[in-house]
């Protein structure tokens, strides 16, 4: 479901497009790239959640480092391989466990969940979830 | 060697350089002994000092950066060795004070006495990767790969030592965040 937009992020020059072997580590590289004066984006499925809650909660909320997350929303509405669907009803309920505010993403609410997403990061210094539905972005494959 | 020992080895020999520390001993017994405002006290997260280190490194290819980082944090991150060998930041030290345990937990055992850490990095494509077992090898050994293109490796072997006694890091986790990033704007 973002594999369009890996695939642009791969073409564009300006873009540091950085594959990690496991989402939590992506969330590392995120809170050192942004201690060292960036701000990243970090990209996965929904699947990775479960790795990140600890990162997330042992590091980025506790000391205040930001990351705009955009998380494909596998297992919307129970249809999907079988191992997407109790992620797939979860994911949200976990991001609000954890305290983690999230939107889902949609072409008509683009610019006003980018605008309270980055409030967020700007403003209260934690992470952000921009939920993607299947067909936000063009995929590829 | 104890680890008390590395680090004492070690700590005159930073500088000014960004350290990324490891959660649990190393944290502690580095804050313990030399607190530093380039220092990243990595209180939680267990795993991911390297991934940070190497987002520091990727973002800051000017300046060295150094994770120092323990034998526990490293097995159970080795794909991010694989990360670090792949993204090749020619900034970056990965040390590591390997005691072979899980020392501020209680010295619960970990398996890299049976798994050579070092050679791990090696076989992932660290550039240069060097193992230490004696405190007089640490200078010679860190003053080589510090001036070595990276990613490079240092493993030093060190028999547990931790005084449980040692305090936590003090500092809030926001005001660890807040004075590692003022060290950027310098």
């Amino acid at each position: 479901m973002l594999s369009g937009l890996i695939s642009y992020l791969e073409e564009v020059e300006e873009a540091k497009y950085i594959p990690s072997v496991r989402e939590d580590a992506a969330v590392g590289l995120c809170a050192g790239a942004y201690l060292s004066g960036s701000l990243p984006v970090l990209l996965m499925q929904n699947s990775g959640l479960g790795y990140c809650l600890n990162a997330f909660t042992s590091l980025n909320l506790i000391y205040r480092i930001p990351v705009l997350v955009i998380m494909s929303w596998r297992g919307q509405g129970g249809k999907d391989a079988p191992e997407h669907i109790i992620m797939g009803d979860i994911d949200q309920k976990l991001l609000e466990t954890a305290g983690i505010g999230y939107s889902v993403l949609k072409p008509e609410n683009l610019d006003q969940v980018l605008e309270i997403a980055m409030r967020k990061i700007n403003e209260e210094k934690v992470p952000y979830t921009l939920i993607a539905e299947k067909g936000l972005f063009d995929e590829r494959h | 060697m104890k680890g008390t020992e590395a680090f004492q080895e070690l700590l005159p020999l930073l500088g000014e350089v960004p350290v990324v520390h490891a959660n649990g001993y190393i944290c502690r017994e580095s804050f313990s002994l030399k607190d530093r405002e380039e220092n990243f006290y990595m209180i939680g997260s267990m795993g991911l000092a390297s991934s940070i280190g190497l987002g520091v490194a990727l973002c800051q290819p000017n300046r060295k950066v150094i994770v120092l980082d323990g034998d526990g944090n490293v097995l159970m991150a080795m794909g991010t060795l694989a990360m670090i060998a792949a993204e090749a930041p020619k900034n970056l030290l990965h040390v590591v004070i390997d005691n072979e345990v899980y020392e501020s937990t209680g010295r619960q055992r970990s398996i890299s006495h049976a798994v050579p850490l070092e050679q791990v990095a090696k076989s992932a494509g660290y550039r240069q990767t060097i193992r230490v077992d004696k405190r007089e090898e640490i200078k010679p050994a860190f003053e080589k790969l510090m001036n070595s293109e990276g990613p490079v490796f240092l493993l030093i072997k060190v028999v547990p030592c931790f005084d449980s006694k040692t305090g936590r890091v003090t500092h809030t986790p926001e005001e660890i965040t807040k004075r590692f990033m003022k060290t950027f704007k310098r």
